[in-house]
């Protein structure tokens, strides 16, 4: 029987300190049950020093004091059970149902921390994933175990492009057997959780969606538990299951956040606008967890969103991130301003694994052609706005004259695209070589001439 | 092997706090000490002691440990087991074999697996080659393996030993743990000698003495090889945000480069690009050896969601495994992605042990460690006596891209060849993104020699031209963006166009390309020849008021910027050819303004 406690000597945010502790292991789940109601909250032990212990609670503490509520360790690490029922249900960011449902029974239980993959195990990705939107499947193409994030900024339409992708990407190859949705929220209001739920149901994947949902009001420190429960439920459909997981999370900014308040709560020295000094490691160790084993079917692509603050890709969130992400997909003011949907600004934009998963056999062979060449001419479209900016377009010799044509029409045509608009790989394709036309052709200094034989638009 | 040692009294677990963990009853235990941690038996290091209090890294996942919980001494520093078994192999940040690993765990490492390493059970065919009476200095070489197919490991007396030989076994099949040779020293006490010894990762493996660097370290890298060479046995650093491509330069760099022996460090990376080097490397075949490139790799991963506590070791685990082939003789080439995720580390740390932090939040001493990393680098005699060298190629991660930021400005203080990566490049997809005004290398100079020797005479000064016409380039470029183009006189406006073909057809350089990827040093010096003889004939035609849009060829301007491509590296006679052509379409051009 494991001992319980009485006593809180202190409170300082999501955490509290009590002591005098024996017998308690670093990580171990402790429950926090208050006298009065009976209520019972959990925390997890962070920091032991002698017998003091330090107890990050995931609820509340407000309320919290000496002597009106028992602290019971529970002998446990932070685990879960693991089920395939899992599929259709919403639960809170420490795992518990919230919508109504039974609790999840299950002798395999798995620890939300999970263990890093041994690189032997991993299988390198070259699956391409066609999500129906040009410029990411032309220019930034997502390859299924990819973890690709979207860097976005407040109001523009991530949820939008995330919810598109969920409804066209096809990642399994039995679309419905073999392919689930783990969807966590983070820190969210509750308009884009029920802006997500609608679309699950739109796209008629909700029986194959497993929800873990932290409110913005929800308690900061239930943040940093949500997206690990979630992952964990992605590791195991994908790894034990064998199934084909896309893991979307939003958003990862108010995760920073959480842990950042954390952080100075125990009094850590800070880095960079005072995030932790281990945000990389920290982040890493969810980011990670995307990916696809060796000798065996099932994946995790992984698609988190955040928003930059102060459209800062600089800012230690987005920065972090990118170091450890396989690429990113920006979206930019500017287009979004100008109505085109999805804003994505395709310079800053990579996907770093879509070199192994496109060309002859997977999309087409003058993939990465098309590709090399619509991002040379469109960084010069951006040198020749500038330059007309000083002197104004009717001063830019012809050549430049074309290439500000082509932008807008680049912009119009290829960026610019439906909500419900779907396009395969070869309809993008085409539209970017007769974009490309719209240049001479000794600009177009990335194509091969066989390719130009090939698939250069015939004047009609 | 038992990491016990018998009689030794054991501390005890006094607080955790994530990697860092403290511990009582500590008074035989010495500074940087390996132990085991707790029943799980972690594997930790002693980094401070105070009184009979200790703290300590610890190298796996503290979740689970328990105050109380036993911590046994090891009686030895942090060490690895230096042996043939290296090669072709990927370690994990304190030398133990992944492969194993998965043996004993498929897909996840769990904590508790204990001290593995290089394997002790596989039979090496042994050429030993002392005989009785043989004196050994500290070093030297008494027998030889053949690792892989193209490395012959040679079997090194280790650096603190030395005496006269009074035992040796005959050439056969042995294991890394078989005694094959005796040694006595002068005080009557006999050593026993095998295949592998170990040795400290924090202490320099010693060499006879440093010498002079003058020979390139060639990576078929035009940017590299001709604007920015770095030199066998030199330093090297990759800043770059993220994106640039240092990772893309580093696989570069360890699959082309002229190094016999390649160690390659994921420091605090991505696994999938540790995943894609042991599916890639075993591909590609290298040109010297005509054999796979894995043959003389061997690889380090502590990927950016394992341990941090390792991390920070996996450094010293590279160097000093650079620093064992080395002393064969060999020139080793270690490359370190990223050596920002290792400072991390180092500040990660020192935040658990609350030492007061310099600039933001990095220890004071991080310049320091930066420095005895940089210094482990060099050209040298070996112990043994023969010529041998690591060069160090290490990433740098700056946040936010901004390179005035502790570690970034700290190597830069240390290394001798700085390739700046730019954002802007890289948007444009001009890769390698390697910005030509902000890179440079401090070995032109001493390594100018060589490549009047080696390459040609002018190759220096040609080098120095193009590289000028690039800096006046990006004035004009200043103006252009005041003023337009049309306005530039006509010569300027040729330097526009010919910096353009050094930019798009010279520096830019396709890793995906199988015939770009790799470069001969005669192709390189040829292009940027050929690039050269382009622009002196059109400064002719200028003189002749014939203006830049004249010059500018469509065709042959096309075929510049794709020589890379059409021309096949080992048969340079296409870029004869683009000379000829330059030579036939000007005569007749200059002879229309002659008259
Ligand atoms: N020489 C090259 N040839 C072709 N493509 C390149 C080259 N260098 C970089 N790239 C492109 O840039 C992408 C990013 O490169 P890389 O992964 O090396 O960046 P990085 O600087 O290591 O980023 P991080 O700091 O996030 O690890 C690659 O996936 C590739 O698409
Ligand atoms: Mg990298």
């Amino acid at each position: 029987m494991k001992k319980e406690y009485l006593k809180i000597d202190k409170v300082v945010g999501p955490l509290i300190q009590i002591s005098d502790v024996d017998d308690v292991f670093y990580g171990e789940v402790v429950d926090i049950v208050e006298i009065s109601t009976g209520k019972v909250k959990k925390g997890k032990v962070i920091k032991i020093e002698e017998k003091n212990v330090i107890i990050q609670v995931f609820q509340n503490t407000a309320g919290l004091a000496a002597g009106n509520s028992i602290i019971k360790f529970t002998g446990e690490s932070f685990n879960l059970p693991m089920s395939l029922d899992l599929q259709g249900r919403i639960f809170n960011g420490i795992g518990e149902p919230i919508d109504n449902g039974s609790d999840i029974f299950s002798l395999v239980e798995a620890n939300i921390n999970g263990r890093p993959i041994n690189p032997m195990s991993r299988e390198y990705p070259r699956n391409f994933i066609q999500t129906g939107i040009s410029s990411i499947d032309t220019l930034a193409t997502l390859i299924r175990g990819q973890k690709l994030p979207i860097f976005s900024g407040n109001g523009l339409p991530h949820n939008e492009l995330a919810a598109q992708i969920v409804k066209q990407a096809r990642l399994g190859d039995n679309v419905h057997e073999d392919f689930a949705v783990v969807f966590a929220a983070i820190g969210v209001k509750h308009d884009d959780e029920k802006f997500f739920r609608k679309s699950f149901d739109d796209a008629n994947v909700m029986d194959r969606v497993v929800m873990f949902v932290n409110y913005a009001d929800d308690p900061i420190a239930e943040r940093i538990t949500t997206p690990r429960c979630a992952l964990t439920a992605a590791e195991y459909l994908a790894f034990e299951k064998h199934m084909h997981i896309l893991v979307v999370m939003t958003d990862i900014t108010s995760y920073c956040e959480a842990l950042r308040e954390i952080s100075s709560a125990r009094e850590e020295v800070p880095s960079r606008k005072g995030y932790p000094g281990y945000m990389y490691s920290d982040l890493a160790s969810l980011y990670e967890r995307a990916g696809m084993l060796k000798d065996q079917a099932g994946s995790i692509t992984f698609l988190p969103i955040l928003t930059m603050p102060n459209d800062d890709i600089t800012h230690p969130i987005p920065d972090l991130t990118g170091y450890i992400t396989e690429g990113q997909i920006v979206l930019g003011r500017d287009l979004f301003q100008r109505s085109i949907y999805p804003p994505v600004a395709i310079l800053p934009s990579l996907s770093r694994l879509m070199k192994d998963g496109i060309g002859d056999g997977f999309t087409r062979e003058d993939h990465a052609e098309v590709a090399n060449q619509l991002f040379a001419s469109y960084s010069k479209v951006q040198e020749v706005r500038d330059l007309s900016q000083i002197i104004g377009e009717e001063d830019l010799s012809p050549t430049d004259k074309k290439y500000m044509a082509f932008g807008r029409a680049f912009e119009a045509k290829f960026l610019n695209q439906g909500f419900d608009e779907s396009r395969n790989i070869i309809q993008s394709l085409d539209l970017g070589w007769r974009l490309l036309a719209l240049l001479p052709l000794t600009e177009l200094d990335r194509l091969s001439p066989e390719n130009i034989t090939k698939y250069f638009p015939k004047e009609s | 092997m038992a990491i016990m040692e018998e009689n030794k009294i054991n501390g005890m677990i006094s607080a955790i706090n994530g990697p860092v963990i403290k511990g009582k009853n500590m008074t035989t235990f010495k500074m940087r000490e390996m132990v085991t941690v707790g029943d799980k038996r972690l594997i930790g290091e002693v980094i401070v002691l105070e009184g009979d209090m200790g703290t300590i890294q610890v190298y796996e996942e503290t979740e689970g440990l328990k105050i109380g919980e036993k911590i046994t001494p090891t009686g030895k520093p942090l060490s690895l087991k230096l042996g043939p078994g290296m090669l072709k192999n990927m370690f994990d940040g304190i030398q133990r074999p992944l492969e194993k690993i998965q043996e004993l765990s498929p897909i996840f490492i769990p904590e508790g697996i204990g001290l593995l390493s290089i394997d002790d059970q596989k039979q090496w065919p042994t050429t030993l080659t002392v005989r009785p009476g043989d004196v050994l200095l500290a070093g030297s070489i008494f027998g030889t393996v053949q690792e892989t197919e193209v490395i012959q490991n040679r079997l090194l007396v280790p650096p603190n030993l030395s005496g006269t030989v009074i035992e040796v076994v005959p050439n056969g099949s042995y294991t890394i743990e078989d005694v094959l040779v005796r040694i006595q020293d002068g005080k009557n006490q006999v050593y026993e000698l095998k295949m592998a010894h170990e040795w400290p990762v924090r202490t320099p493996r010693p060499n006879a003495y440093r010498r002079e660097t003058l020979v390139p370290l060639i990576t078929g890298q035009r940017v590299i090889d001709i604007f920015f060479p770095i030199a066998k046995g030199g330093t090297a650093a990759i800043p770059g945000g993220f994106g640039t491509g240092k990772t893309m330069t580093q696989h570069q760099l360890a699959k082309w480069s002229d190094a016999d022996i390649i160690v390659y460090i994921g420091c605090g990376e991505r696994g999938n690009e540790m995943t894609e080097v042991i599916e890639d490397f075993p591909k590609l075949i290298d040109p010297r050896s005509g054999k796979s490139i894995m043959e003389r790799t061997v690889l380090i991963a502590n990927t950016s969601n394992m341990p941090v506590a390792a991390r920070e070791a996996s450094i010293y685990t590279g160097i000093t495994i650079a620093e064992y082939y080395r002393d064969m003789g060999y020139a080793v080439a270690m490359m370190a992605d990223s050596t920002s995720r290792w400072a991390e580390a180092l500040r990660e740390i020192s935040g658990r042990l609350e030492e007061m932090p310099a600039e933001e939040g990095y220890p004071a001493y991080l310049p320091s460690r930066i420095a005895e990393f940089y210094e482990r680098a060099g050209s040298v005699e070996t112990l043994g006596g023969d010529d041998a060298s690591i060069t160090i190629i290490g990433a740098v991660s700056p946040a936010g891209g901004d390179f005035s930021e502790p570690v970034t400005e700290n190597t830069k203080r240390f290394v001798n060849v700085f390739l700046a990566l730019d954002k802007s490049l890289a948007y444009a997809r001009h890769y390698p993104a390697i910005n030509w005004l902000e890179s440079y290398s401090g070995y032109i100079k001493i390594l100018s020699d060589w490549y009047e020797d080696n390459v040609a005479e002018d190759c220096i000064s040609l080098r120095n031209k193009m590289l000028e016409l690039l800096y006046e380039e990006n004035k004009l470029q200043e103006m252009v963006m005041l003023v337009g183009e049309d306005v530039l006189p006509d010569d300027q406006r040729w330097v526009l166009e010919i910096a353009k073909i050094i930019k798009v057809g010279y520096l830019q350089q396709n890793a995906y390309n199988k015939d770009d990827t790799y470069v001969p040093l005669e192709k390189q010096y040829a292009m940027l020849k050929a690039i050269e003889y382009l622009y002196e004939r059109g400064r002719e035609g200028l003189k002749l008021g014939i203006p830049t849009s004249q010059l500018k060829d469509l065709d042959i301007f096309s075929q510049f910027i794709k020589m890379k491509y059409t021309v096949p590296n080992d048969d340079l006679s296409g870029i004869d050819r683009l000379k000829e052509e330059i030579d036939q379409h000007y005569e007749v051009l200059f002879k229309k303004y002659e008259n």
